[in-house]
């Protein structure tokens, strides 16, 4: 049951990307490039995201578990340590690099193409090799 | 700075609330956070979940526009292959070690409110702003 759920949200997820056009990584570096003519469409993707997403997340305050989970797994507050903004700087500095984040890449596979497959074998890996090095602390 | 003449208000709008939609639903009826990232890590592991079913819904979205809407499936990519393996690792290990990417701390994050999240999200768009602009 929670895989047909979870199929059903990575393609509405995917549709939406493929949509909004992040799938093209000239796209997204044409928003992070602001040294000469600026393209603020990523700004916009996630605006829009963003309020849905606030909305809904207000809304479900009020019911006490979700629809099919068990219950709202709520990240835990852990501080705003080195480890999170060591790993933010360097996802930042891989997609100025490829111009590709996980959602983008993992659907642009789907499009087929050597290019995009060589990004998400190297990305898989990555993850790999982190959570081999480090045990992973992260209930999500 | 001039605004570019691709920019595409409307589309990317539309495109957002639809993803926004999808990691919504992600909440409300698994409670889960659709963080893209942290999703792919549990997919590597375990038997065939939501996170698993996620991914397979992501590569068939692409699929099926390659092969009804064709001039929507673009990825214009100018890094060579060299550039695309560096950036393919630090996008796993540093969402990993951040715990999250544009989806998880981006969206979801921001949109609850999270300080953390609001953190990561400024330093890397920082980073890319900043790698973008000595390379490129």
């Amino acid at each position: 049951m929670n895989a047909v759920i979870g199929v059903f949200l990575g393609f509405l997820f995917g549709a939406g990307l493929i949509v909004a056009q992040m799938t093209n990584p000239r796209k997204v570096l044409d928003f992070l490039d602001v040294s000469r003519v600026w393209d603020p469409s990523l700004a916009f993707v996630m605006g829009g995201a963003l309020v849905v997403y606030a909305l809904a997340y207000r809304m479900s305050r009020r019911s006490p578990r979700p629809l099919v989970g068990e219950g709202f797994s709520n990240p835990p507050r852990w501080p705003i340590d080195g480890r999170l903004l060591a790993g933010g700087f360097l996802f930042g500095v891989g997609w100025g690099l490829g111009g590709f984040c996980p959602g983008p890449a993992l659907t642009a596979l789907g499009f087929g193409g050597p290019k995009v497959a060589v990004f998400a074998l190297a990305m898989v890996l990555g993850v790999l090799l982190h959570d081999g090095l480090f045990k992973s602390r992260s209930p999500f | 700075m001039l605004i570019s003449e691709h920019f595409t208000p409307v589309s990317a709008l539309f495109g957002g609330v639809i993803l926004g939609l999808a990691a919504s639903l992600a909440w409300v009826i698994l409670g889960r956070i659709a963080g893209i990232s942290g999703i792919l890590a549990r997919a590597l592991k375990g038997r065939f979940g939501w996170e698993q079913g996620f991914v397979l819904g992501l590569l068939t979205a692409g699929l099926l526009a390659r092969l009804f809407f064709p001039e929507l499936a673009l990825a214009h990519i100018e890094a060579g292959y060299a550039r695309l393996i560096l950036a393919g690792l630090l996008v796993g290990v540093g969402t990993r070690l951040g715990n999250g990417c544009t989806s998880g701390h981006g969206v979801c994050g921001l949109g609850r409110g999270s300080p953390r999240s609001l953190a990561a999200t400024v330093v890397f768009m920082l980073a890319g702003v900043a790698t973008v602009f000595l390379w490129r």
